[in-house]
């Protein structure tokens, strides 16, 4: 580390905001691509109907609940290791955590593409704002639906903001690098910045209670998401669990992405000083936990079942292992309950390639661990076995998912190549500050 | 013969946007012990109205200055306590408005309605922040655009600006140097 100075820091993370190589306008390019294919598509679902993704009865909601589900999730190890981590005062968190809370804010801004997608008459989506119409009508405030769109809205204003105050120093520090018309526009982002004393005693306590109110939120949030489901009476969704289950959850899906955004950042804009090998190791430790806990909820969820005695309740998790849609749920079993016990291996936590496999076969099982709690419970609803019937994601679902992944990275890359993808002051607050004092020790060593 | 007056008209809006500067000395440190030293002095020799400015927040520096702590937590709380009140007004009024029996629940039931509470709070307790934050680093604090800056102190220096008539600059240079400044910059 001795070669990791504050000069270091600023001139490695601002130059990741260089000319853009051929290779970024090609990852670009495919992002955008991935989202062209989602529009079109989208275009044919407004055109033919929600018909087109297969809906049909007993399934109403299938892959866009799923993938919204699966975003939201994504989103809340950002603000875990933003706001929670820095609470407990953990410094590794430093190097990881903006390319974390960036994800947070485009993974809420697919995730709330979602709902729109799913309602299908997109031009109606403020029927649920509460505002004053010509009939009177509210909205119904007993809906677990109206929490969500509260705590997603909520969610998605808080990160945005916290992240815009996490940038402001590091947009300063840019802004004192740069020149021509790059110094202009970080001198009006920078919002007047110079990092005086005034500046930073606000700033602080102002991050502080941010921190601590992103806390609870993020808490919340998948709990709202959690209770569309566990609020109604299908077996299978009907859970108390369900809340902390889902947290877990969304934390271990979230810290995969970390991993897999973060293993190609690193080596492509050489910050290999700045996020090292314990910085990995540490997210791992994290997606150990949470997956164990993720792992715990699926012994309880079956052994609760069984041990109910409730026939509707074994019969849904019957049909979830062995019916139709085993596959799914295997998946989903081996990926999130068997695969992070592979970290328990140091070997395993410290190997880049190893973590960057494991974290995406992570965010596989928790997009079929979402699939199979909403598909797989409404397709064999024990009340009604008689209007069971399998369901199948058709070429619309995969087009609107795809298009999905094309507008989150497509914001996720316009991010990193303008903005400073790795917290410039925060690094350097975990680095010894420079002393006189030192300064004479290491000249006596050299 | 006529004679030319000059007469200098007010100009409110060129008073606020672009502040006259404010003479003083900017001494430029490239070691924090240095800054706490001169902070020391500075503070010894009776300024108390000088501007440090850090790469990052250190909280020696915050001890050595002896700052009263940031009014932001008055907004947090006040945004808090106004969002969660919004909260409950929000859902029990809507709902006594045009009253729909759901679930054979009561028309205002409350436990639904916390967690539009909660999700409140957080919204307006957080909004309320960043103004707070607006309000007293940018707004309240309308020296800093006069004063002299430096762009390494957004790097890796430290830098202390003490505003002084040019009779006392030359003391407050020597208090600067003397507590290990590299640079000292009049202005």
């Amino acid at each position: 580390m001795a070669r990791v100075t504050y000069d270091y820091v600023t001139r490695t993370i601002a130059r990741t905001l260089g000319a853009p190589t051929r290779g970024y306008f090609l990852l670009l390019g495919s992002a955008v691509g991935l989202l062209g294919v989602g529009i079109i598509t989208l275009l044919f679902l407004l055109r033919y109907g929600l018909g087109l993704a297969g809906y049909s009865h007993p399934v109403y909601w299938a892959v866009f609940i799923t993938c919204f589900v699966f975003w939201v999730g994504i989103a809340h190890s950002g603000t875990l290791i933003s706001a929670i981590l820095f609470l407990f005062r953990s410094g590794w968190r430093t190097a990881v955590y903006r390319t974390a809370e960036a994800m947070t804010v485009f993974a809420v801004m697919t995730a709330g593409l979602f709902p729109l997608i799913h309602i299908g008459r997109q031009w109606y989506f403020y029927w649920l704002i509460p505002y004053p119409n010509e009939r009177g009508l509210w909205p119904n405030f007993k809906s677990p639906l109206i929490w969500d769109e509260f705590a997603i809205g909520t969610y998605f204003t808080v990160s945005t903001v916290f992240l815009i105050m996490g940038l402001i120093p590091d947009i300063a520090a840019v802004r004192d690098l740069a020149t021509g018309w790059r110094k202009k526009l970080y001198g009006i982002t920078a919002l007047g910045w110079t990092g005086a004393n005034e500046q930073w005693r606000h700033y602080t306590r102002g991050y502080l209670y941010l921190a601590a109110l992103a806390t609870p939120l993020v808490l919340s949030v998948h709990s709202v998401v959690s209770w569309d489901f566990a609020m109604a009476i299908v077996p299978g969704w009907h859970a108390t669990l369900f809340a902390p289950y889902f947290v877990a959850g969304a934390i271990y899906s979230g810290v995969g992405l970390v991993i897999t955004l973060l293993v190609p950042i690193r080596r492509l804009f050489h910050l290999e000083e700045i996020i090292t090998v314990d910085h990995f190791e540490n997210l791992a430790k994290l997606c150990l936990l949470t997956g164990s806990i993720v792992s715990f909820s699926y012994v309880t969820e079956n052994f609760v079942a069984w041990f109910s005695g409730n026939a509707s309740e074994r019969a849904a998790f019957w049909y979830r292992a062995f019916g139709p849609y085993w596959w799914a749920s295997w998946t989903m079993y081996i990926c999130n309950g068997l695969l992070p016990w592979l970290l328990w291996s140091k070997k395993v936590r410290t190997n880049i390639t190893a973590l960057f496999v494991i974290s995406i076969f992570v965010n596989i099982g928790m997009w079929f661990e979402r699939y199979v709690i909403i598909v797989v419970s409404l397709a064999g609803e024990p009340y009604e076995p008689w209007a069971n019937a399998v369901y199948n994601p058709t070429w619309a679902d995969w087009g609107i998912m795809a298009g999905s992944f094309g507008w989150f990275f497509m914001w996720f890359l316009l991010f990193v190549k303008n903005f400073p993808a790795v917290s410039i002051s925060e690094v350097k607050e975990v680095l010894p500050p420079p002393k006189r004092v030192a300064a004479r020790a290491g000249a006596r060593h050299a | 013969m006529t004679t030319h007056f000059h007469v200098p008209l007010p100009k409110p809006l060129h008073d606020i946007f672009r502040p006259p500067p404010t003479p003083g000395v900017l001494g430029v440190f490239a070691h924090l012990d240095a800054t706490l030293e001169a902070i020391k002095k500075l503070r010894a020799a009776g300024h108390a109205d000088f501007t440090v400015y850090s790469p990052i927040p250190r909280h020696e520096i915050e001890d050595a200055l002896g700052q009263p702590v940031s009014p932001v937590r008055m907004f947090t709380l006040i945004g808090g306590i106004a969002g969660c009140a919004i909260g409950a007004w929000l859902t029990l009024w809507m709902s006594y408005d045009w009253p729909i029996a759901v679930g054979g629940k009561p028309i205002g039931s409350v436990p639904p309605y916390v967690v539009i509470m909660f999700e409140m709070t957080v919204l307006f307790g957080a909004l309320s922040t960043i103004l707070g934050i607006l309000f007293n680093a940018a707004f309240a604090a309308r020296r800093l655009g006069t004063i002299q800056y430096d762009p390494r102190f957004t790097n890796d220096r430290f830098g202390v600006f003490v505003p002084a008539a040019s009779d006392k600059a030359a003391r407050v240079e020597a208090v600067l140097r003397e507590a290990g400044a590299e640079e000292v910059r009049r202005g």
